[in-house]
């Protein structure tokens, strides 16, 4: 049984505990809001975008010129998984989902004989992936001292996976991210950057390249790339702050029911010690 | 004669208004788009772009990108794109500085020397 004193103390220390999940939730909160507003402002570009390279990859992807952005290298050799996590911990399953599922892939396709590389972006994944696959990665890009995810960012990253692919170090690239439905619930997603995959190809109506399609997809093909991990960042954004804020809000209120649960103890035991007192007098005095 | 004219950053939408005649500097040479044109698609080379609506013209500094034009409007989705009155001669200084150091890795060196000198002619457009 703890005294008295140990109780009073640990009521108060997790008082605190709860003060301080209370802010960080009500910061995520903030911060949510902020990155669904930025990712609600980046969504026309990489419609856009998409639409366009679909009508155009649909009417240039079959001819022997395309790019090997589109048509690939020809071969699923070498894969460069790009693990996109968080830098700060504290946000429940978020970091723990994407890095499950990247090495679920990877494990898949190690298992089918073929070579992974890993480019990990946010140190927590790394940390994570670090245990059992460390010999397979082979960069990192930190964001750590970046306060606001901007499209410079995803340019460098894109720049890394496109200067690797040039150098001819992966045939097939995935990214890894969680897509943000909701507060309490956001999807670990793989996606394949390159080559390039577009859904609903739909055949646009006649357009005038200047310059010729193949110049045009050749230029706007790297663009796809940065586009895409930029969407991804900016979900990622999202959901790491969703992801931390339902965390938060769980901790306070366990926190609170941690408090409610020693207080009761805390009032037992001194009722419990008043009780003891007084039986002790009255049996004193009865003894005289 | 108004059509519809958007314009957008990965990062934001700079303009959705309504214009007669939009500007743009393509690739192969300068171009304007009124309702009614040809659906084309254009890649962008650094410069301004210009858009004339019932309010007058906005123009907006582009780094690069593509237009694409349908006989009802003109989308315009650039790298970079910045409205000229935010345009400082510092702002466009470091634009400058960053095709410069893009062109010293490019491999195509006319194509990184066409970038830089249309950036610098853009440059001068600003003034100072």
């Amino acid at each position: 049984m703890p005294s008295l004193k140990d109780l009073k103390n640990k009521i108060a220390s997790v008082k605190n505990t709860r003060k301080i999940t209370k802010a960080m939730q009500m910061v995520s909160a903030a911060k949510l809001r902020r990155a669904q507003e930025a990712a609600e402002a980046a969504r026309p570009y990489a419609e856009r975008m998409n639409a366009v390279m679909a009508g155009l990859s649909a009417s240039v992807g079959t001819s022997e010129s395309a790019p090997r952005l589109l048509a690939g290298t020809g071969k699923d050799q070498v894969h460069l998984l790009v693990v996109m996590t968080a830098e700060r911990g504290l946000c429940g399953g978020f970091n723990s989902t994407i890095a499950r599922l990247a090495r679920l892939k990877a494990n898949e396709l190690l298992a089918a004989g073929k070579t992974v590389k890993i480019l990990t972006v946010g140190k927590k994944g790394r940390e994570q992936l670090r245990r059992d696959l460390e010999s397979n990665m082979v960069g990192h890009v930190d964001l750590t001292e970046v306060k606001r995810v901007g499209y410079a960012n995803a340019q460098t990253i894109a720049r890394e996976v496109l200067t690797r692919f040039e150098a001819g170090e992966f045939d097939v690239a995935t990214i890894f991210y969680n897509r943000f439905q909701s507060v309490i619930s956001q999807v670990p997603t793989a996606q394949q950057i390159i080559p390039a995959k577009f859904e609903g190809a739909t055949t646009s109506a006649l357009y005038d390249y200047e310059p010729s399609e193949e110049a045009i997809l050749a230029d706007l093909l790297p663009r796809g790339v940065a586009t895409q991990i930029f969407t991804a960042l900016l979900e990622n954004g999202a959901s790491e702050q969703g992801a931390r804020m339902s965390a938060m809000d769980n901790a306070t209120r366990n926190a609170g029911d941690m408090i409610k649960k020693y207080t009761t103890i805390y009032n037992r035991s001194r009722q419990a010690a008043i009780t003891k007192e007084l039986i002790e007098i009255i049996s004193g005095a009865e003894a005289l | 004669m108004a059509f519809q004219f958007d314009l957008v950053s990965p990062e934001r939408r700079l303009a959705s208004v309504q214009a007669t005649e939009v500007q743009i500097p393509g690739a192969e040479g300068d171009m304007t788009a009124m309702e009614g044109h040809a659906p084309t698609i254009t890649t962008l080379r650094p410069g301004i772009l210009k858009a004339v609506g019932a309010e007058g013209t906005k123009s907006f500094v582009v780094t690069g990108g593509f237009a694409e034009i349908t006989a009802t409007g003109v989308s315009v989705l650039a790298e970079r794109a910045v409205p000229v009155e935010e345009a400082t001669p510092a702002l466009m200084d470091s634009l400058l500085a960053e095709v410069r150091d893009a062109a010293g890795v490019s491999d195509d060196k006319d194509a990184a020397d066409k970038a830089v000198a249309d950036m610098a002619a853009a440059r001068g457009m600003i003034g100072q």
